[in-house]
């Protein structure tokens, strides 16, 4: 690191025989697991709670399912071999029974329960993520510790990109972990199931399914994520480094207020724009783009051809939807960049405040 | 030359004409001094004069005006080099509260080129400090002594405490100095202190600053303000002969004596007058003050 340099070069213009030599330092990485040691709840404990008590709540329904289908046919009340509707316990003969376009609507509807199952940890991560920005730079000037932080050779620059970089990179990267664990968790319950019915989860479950390419699509969103989330962490982080109290009203209000202002107003006219614009580019992006897949907004989809009458093509969007094109095409669009440019701007004021900010 | 003298020679931090002003009065007003390689530093005033603001200056955490060097680096701009070599305690646990003992020191380890986690360790033993032992739940001056032995395992050219003892019992503040006079102090390292218990520091002070309204009122080793300063128990029939040597400070005790604090006048002289000794270092800041908050 150039500072470490720096004070080697020092000594060695004045030696100090008793002075040991100094020993080499692992900066970011230890301001990392500072951030992770101190959010380990948010980070790790609760999106793995989110996704376990989602696949609780699942594995919950299949038996409730299961015990209210087995009183149905106990009952009477439901048939055994019905032609359209599913054969509900005995499932060995479904696929042999389908067609094609059968077996598409099966691993569509496969995939979609699959990133369904995953959705809860992600859920979590915005909200984590929004509220670990806003304390961030916050919680340590009001507990005083930043004079503890700040008493070590850690550069301002770097504490607040490490906070930036835990936002951004390392919080998603395990949220996004445990909603894969979870999507598995997901296809072995099904795939439990299934086996109870005679079926084979082979065929039935992972056969059509593609979890391992949801999975893949999953991780390649994170830089995606970092992008995109830029603006609402670089808003946060200021906030938290610049305001005296309730850091989280006046994160929400001057946006908020700013857009009542220039609806109430007009203002976007001047501009030939509707107010709809500043809600959308400047309130949202600067609170609402930690959360994941905000960005389906501005992906390019024309190829999916969405139409509501064509339920396989629908099923097929979800494909689109996830596939790699889609979501790096959020990188071809002025929305992404000239909001991580914002954000940037912003964590660099948030330095600067951090720098200079007395605290009393 | 070689450079271990220049070391000496250039003060640690050297002071010109600082100033700073908080909402229209200033808490540094023109202040200068120098502090000297391998002093123990005591920086005392009464509450407003600038002392936290002196510190915060040296140590980079505000802007402020003036001249100033520390370790021959001006803390506005170099600062993160700066504290490679300058280390502070600044105010009473601040330590983050969620931090574990071995977070603690596993951090600063990887953060700090001249931390030694073994002394660290090594301080700790003996203490009720363990390894999985949060901040939160340690009292007050078990976070002192985390913060102590932490402080004291890196090896800085520069230790400033700011009040580094409020609100700790006796025990606890006998055992922060004694620590810091036998596992750290030595002829390479300076300390800074500030505090309001003077009695308590004085004796392991080797110099005292007095501050009061932005400026130094006083810097002058312990030797010279022992030499400089002299308090008599001056005789009843005395007492004229004694105030046309002008004392600076003049107080009556019971059954009709008057001590009186001499600044520079001969010993001999004042011998005479009735029995002399040297004033201690909180009788002496009473004498300087007085008036301060009239």
């Amino acid at each position: 690191m150039n500072t470490s340099a720096q004070v080697m070069t020092m000594d060695e213009e004045r030696p100090r025989a008793a002075r040991p030599a100094p020993h080499a330092t692992h900066k970011f990485k230890l301001l990392l697991k500072r951030e992770f040691w101190e959010h380990k709840g948010g980070f790790l404990w609760a999106p793995i709670w989110a996704g376990g008590i989602s696949l609780v709540l699942t594995l919950m329904a299949l038996i409730v399912g299961e015990v209210a289908a087995r009183r149905a046919v106990a009952s009477g009340k439901m048939s055994l071999d019905g032609d359209v509707n599913i054969n509900g316990l005995d499932l060995s003969s479904i696929t042999m029974q389908m067609d094609n376009s059968d077996l598409n609507k099966l691993a569509g509807g496969i995939d979609i329960s699959t990133v369904m199952s995953s959705v809860w940890p992600l859920i979590v991560l915005a909200f984590v993520v929004f509220f670990y920005c806003l304390g961030s730079l916050y919680d340590e000037r009001k507990d005083r510790s930043v004079l503890f932080w700040k008493s070590l050779p850690v550069s301002d620059r770097d504490t607040v990109l490490s906070k930036a970089a835990s936002a951004l990179l390392v919080a998603p990267a395990i949220a996004i972990g445990v909603a894969i664990l979870c999507m598995f968790g997901f296809l072995l319950l099904v795939s439990a199931f299934v086996l109870l019915h005679n079926g084979n989860p082979i065929e039935l479950v992972w056969g059509p399914g593609n979890p391992l390419q949801l999975a893949g699509s999953m991780l390649a969103a994170i830089p995606v994520y970092a992008l995109w989330a830029l603006p609402t962490v670089g808003w946060l982080l200021l906030c938290s480094a610049w305001s005296k109290s309730k850091p989280f009203l006046w994160a929400i209000m001057l946006p908020v207020f700013a857009g009542i202002f220039i609806s109430w107003f007009d203002i976007m006219n001047v501009f030939n724009l509707e107010s709809g614009w500043f809600w959308q580019n400047i309130v949202a992006r600067g609170l609402l783009s930690a959360v994941p897949g905000t960005w389906f907004d501005v992906v390019d989809i024309n190829n999916a051809h969405i139409t509501s009458s064509e339920a396989a093509r629908q099923i097929e969007s979800i494909h689109q939807l996830l596939s790699l094109k889609t979501t790096y095409s959020v990188l071809l669009t002025p929305q992404l960049w000239i909001g991580a440019l914002a954000g940037a701007v912003m964590i660099y004021a948030a330095i600067r405040l951090r720098r200079w900010r007395d605290e009393g | 030359m070689n450079g271990t003298q220049t070391d000496v020679m250039n003060p640690v931090v050297s002071a010109r004409g600082l100033r700073k002003a908080y909402k229209g009065k200033l808490a540094l007003n023109g202040t200068d001094f120098d502090i000297p390689v391998g002093r123990i530093m005591g920086l005392i005033g009464p509450n407003g004069a600038g002392k936290t603001t002196a510190l915060k200056a040296i140590l980079g955490l505000i802007p402020f005006e003036g001249e100033l060097k520390v370790l021959g680096k001006d803390p506005r701009t170099q600062r993160d080099e700066l504290m490679n070599d300058v280390c502070f305690i600044a105010d009473v646990a601040v330590l983050p509260r969620w931090i574990k003992v071995k977070e603690a020191i596993e951090f600063v380890a990887g953060v700090h080129p001249r931390f030694d986690a073994a002394k660290c360790r090594r301080f700790l033993q003996g203490t009720q400090l363990t390894d999985n032992l949060r901040v939160r739940e340690m009292s007050k001056g078990m976070i002192v002594q985390l913060h102590l032995a932490l402080v004291m395992a890196i090896d800085a050219k520069l230790l400033v405490l700011d009040e580094p003892t409020l609100g700790l019992d006796i025990l606890y503040r006998k055992q922060f100095y004694q620590r810091l006079l036998e596992d750290y102090f030595d002829e390479e390292k300076t300390i800074l202190v500030t505090t309001h218990q003077v009695e308590e520091i004085e004796h392991i002070l080797t110099d005292v600053m007095f501050i009061r309204d932005g400026k130094i009122v006083l810097n002058a080793p312990m030797d010279e303000v022992g030499e400089r300063y002299v308090e008599v128990l001056v005789d009843a029939g005395k007492l004229d002969a004694a105030r046309a040597l002008k004392p600076i400070d003049e107080r009556a005790l019971p059954f009709g004596k008057t001590v009186m604090l001499f600044d520079g006048v001969d010993a001999g002289q004042l011998a005479q007058l009735g029995e002399t000794r040297n004033p201690g270092l909180a009788d002496l800041f009473v004498a300087t003050m007085k008036g301060t908050y009239a």
